[in-house]
């Protein structure tokens, strides 16, 4: 094989595998911005406590309980920390944002930016903030795999196939069931959803539960790959932001797609150009005003 | 989907009041005494306090008055000022210390750049409304910060150091702490004047129509777009002229003056001193800058209780400061 085309092939895996992240992320958000019309800033940090979360879990967690040789694991993780970070989103929700929804959006967005910094300053103030390695991964997704034209990593293949099944779920469950249709009917009508004798309210708080819950399984995913830290959100959410101002926030599928392409688009920089990689989305978010101000999947607002 | 742009806004809650002389005159006569206060404070300042602090200060308020305009007068919400504030310093800084331009040359240079960075992000970000915008300047920024880590002249992580401060008009020595601090003050002054003057031109009163209601201003005719970045374009260059004294002030230009959580201060400053009110940034930039210096020995907890600060300002004081006072003298605008 041509040796570009190889290494095209490489960074592009590695970029999509960056691109779970953004899919995911943006999902969440994308999620949340639907129902609830609030950009969640704080989703950055969720995703790091959910990182953090994994690791407290296999590290500390028995230790606490007296318990030293007690390891909770990545796949208990993969399901505890989510509940856990969905919970303390619903609790954010209810005791905060709710008091916030006959406001401008602004408001939402600052306060979700104040638990940002919360979250953040705690997580420095109690590890260390150049990062701690999840020493927790599984023994069965250690080791690489050939895929041909390059040795890939096993555990990031999961990862990727994981991620494209979790999101497709999360986009047949809101397009295509029952309780999809009624939260996008809750997103057009509240008051009439709610004469149909459904708790509105409820339904508000446990969606909050679910985009940030989703932002946390995203977090234990990244953790066996990069280390964990508690700036590992900070700069991801602006990228996160300008990927969903590409794609439009109206479209849960709009959103993934463009989360994984431009995960490809940024790896594949790196091979022609790496400084620029850090920026490529950002330039393609310009580029996407000046062509689609609305986004590529933006309805006409 | 809730359309974001009708939504009614709430910041500031500032109400042009026509009907009644008395209710104006109390106001005039409260912002005379926030005048004299403020003058008064800058002429003596530096004999209580310690004059660098004070004029650490002095560029955070004009750094917070300059982003009201925006969010205070004109509704919109830039979550990327940081990018004209610290662009502004490593511009002044590159132009004060390699090509060896006087202090207020240096100082206009970096405030001309910011304004043109203004133009290019503004006519960008005013193409999306509300919460878009917010999150468009804060990507733009972000832009800024990279380039600002990744050129060659600016020093990287260390930042733009030894930056000089020479002389004032040729003669007057600005390595003279009294010097330097009265050269602040009147920056800072006329920075402040200008944004006053600007608040209550007929310009500022169609940015105040913008604000309350965006499709009504643009069916009476005006320009809405033009005038959103006009007045983008004015608070990044008064962000540009106060990032661009500090670097002056401090001599070096640094990473944090153009991250984003430096965009994030700001906003907290003057929603901490109140949105839309005239004395608010000042107030509430004192506030922040005092508490940060206060809290400097308990290390990365500041965080926390800036974040503490910015939730409790949502939920219990979106007035903020000056805006609960002025509501308690039963005044329209302070």
């Amino acid at each position: 094989m041509d040796p570009m085309i190889r290494l095209i092939l490489a960074q592009g895996m590695l970029g999509l595998n960056n691109g779970v992240f953004y899919a995911m992320l943006s999902l969440g958000l994308a999620v949340i911005f639907g129902l609830l019309n609030v950009v969640n800033f704080a989703h950055g940090a969720l995703y790091m406590l959910g990182a953090f979360l994994a690791l407290i879990l296999y590290s500390y967690a028995g230790a606490w309980v007296g318990l030293d040789a007690l390891h909770i694991g990545f796949w208990p993780a993969l399901i505890l920390a989510p509940l856990l970070v969905a919970c303390f989103g619903m609790l954010i929700e209810r005791f905060m944002l709710r008091r916030l929804y006959k406001l401008d959006p602004i408001y939402s967005l600052l306060l979700t930016f104040g638990v940002t910094l919360v979250l953040q300053g705690l997580f420095i103030n109690f590890f260390n903030a150049s990062g701690t390695p999840y020493p927790g991964m599984p023994e069965s997704l250690r080791g690489v795999v050939n895929l041909g034209f390059m040795m890939f990593p096993k555990y990031r293949l999961f990862v990727i196939i994981f991620s494209i099944i979790v999101c497709f779920a999360v986009w047949y469950m809101i397009e295509r069931t029952r309780i999809g249709s009624r939260l996008r009917a809750g997103t057009e009508n509240p008051e009439l959803v709610k004469a149909f004798g459904i708790n509105v309210p409820l339904m508000v708080m446990l969606t909050f539960g679910f985009g940030t819950g989703l932002a946390g399984l995203a977090g234990v995913l990244a953790a066996p790959i990069y280390s964990v830290s508690p700036l590992m959100g900070a700069n991801l959410i602006i990228v996160i932001f300008a990927v969903v101002v590409i794609g439009g926030m109206g479209s849960i599928a709009g959103a993934v797609l463009t989360g994984f392409a431009l995960g490809l688009v940024e790896g594949i920089t790196k091979v022609f150009y790496a400084p620029a990689a850090n920026t490529v989305i950002f330039l393609l978010m310009v580029i996407v005003l000046l062509v689609r101000p609305n986004g590529l999947f933006g309805r006409q607002s | 989907m809730q359309e974001m742009s009708n939504t009614t806004t709430d910041i500031g809650e500032f109400e042009e009041n026509t009907g009644e002389p008395e209710h104006r005159t109390r106001s005039r006569i409260w912002q005379g005494i926030f005048w004299v206060a403020l003058i008064g404070f800058l002429l003596i300042a530096p004999a209580l306090l310690y004059p660098v602090f004070v004029m650490q200060l002095l560029c955070f308020a004009l750094f917070a008055a300059a982003f009201n305009l925006l969010i205070g007068f004109t509704g919109l919400l830039s979550f990327g000022h940081a990018a004209f504030f610290g662009g502004a310093a490593y511009i002044a800084g590159h132009a004060l210390k390699v090509w060896g331009f006087p202090p207020l040359l240096g100082i206009a240079t970096g405030t001309l750049f910011a304004a043109a960075l203004g133009w290019a992000v503004g006519s960008l970000a005013i193409r999306r409304q509300g919460i878009y915008f917010a999150m468009i300047t804060l990507a733009l920024a972000q832009i800024v910060y990279f380039l600002v880590l990744q050129l060659p002249f600016t020093g990287g992580e260390d930042g733009l150091q030894g930056i000089p401060r020479g002389h004032l008009l040729g003669f007057i020595d600005l390595n003279q702490p009294l010097a330097m601090y009265y050269t602040v003050a009147a920056i800072f002054l006329i920075g402040f004047l200008v944004i006053y003057r600007i608040i209550h031109s007929p310009f500022g009163q169609v940015l105040l129509a913008i604000r309350e209601n965006e499709p009504r201003a643009l069916s009476l005719g005006y320009n809405v777009d033009r005038f959103k970045l006009l007045a983008f374009v004015l608070s990044a260059a008064l962000a540009g002229l106060a990032g661009s004294t500090k670097a002056l002030v401090f001599q070096f230009a640094s990473l944090t003056d153009a991250h984003w959580q430096m965009s994030g201060e700001v906003i907290l400053m003057t929603l901490l001193g109140g949105m839309g009110t005239i004395f608010g940034p000042v107030v509430g930039a004192f506030v922040v800058v005092a508490l940060q210096h206060a809290l400097s020995g308990i290390g990365s907890w500041v965080q926390v209780v800036i974040g503490g600060t910015f939730i409790a300002c949502v939920l219990l004081f979106r007035r903020g400061i000056v805006g609960e006072l002025a509501r308690l003298l039963k005044i329209n605008s302070l």
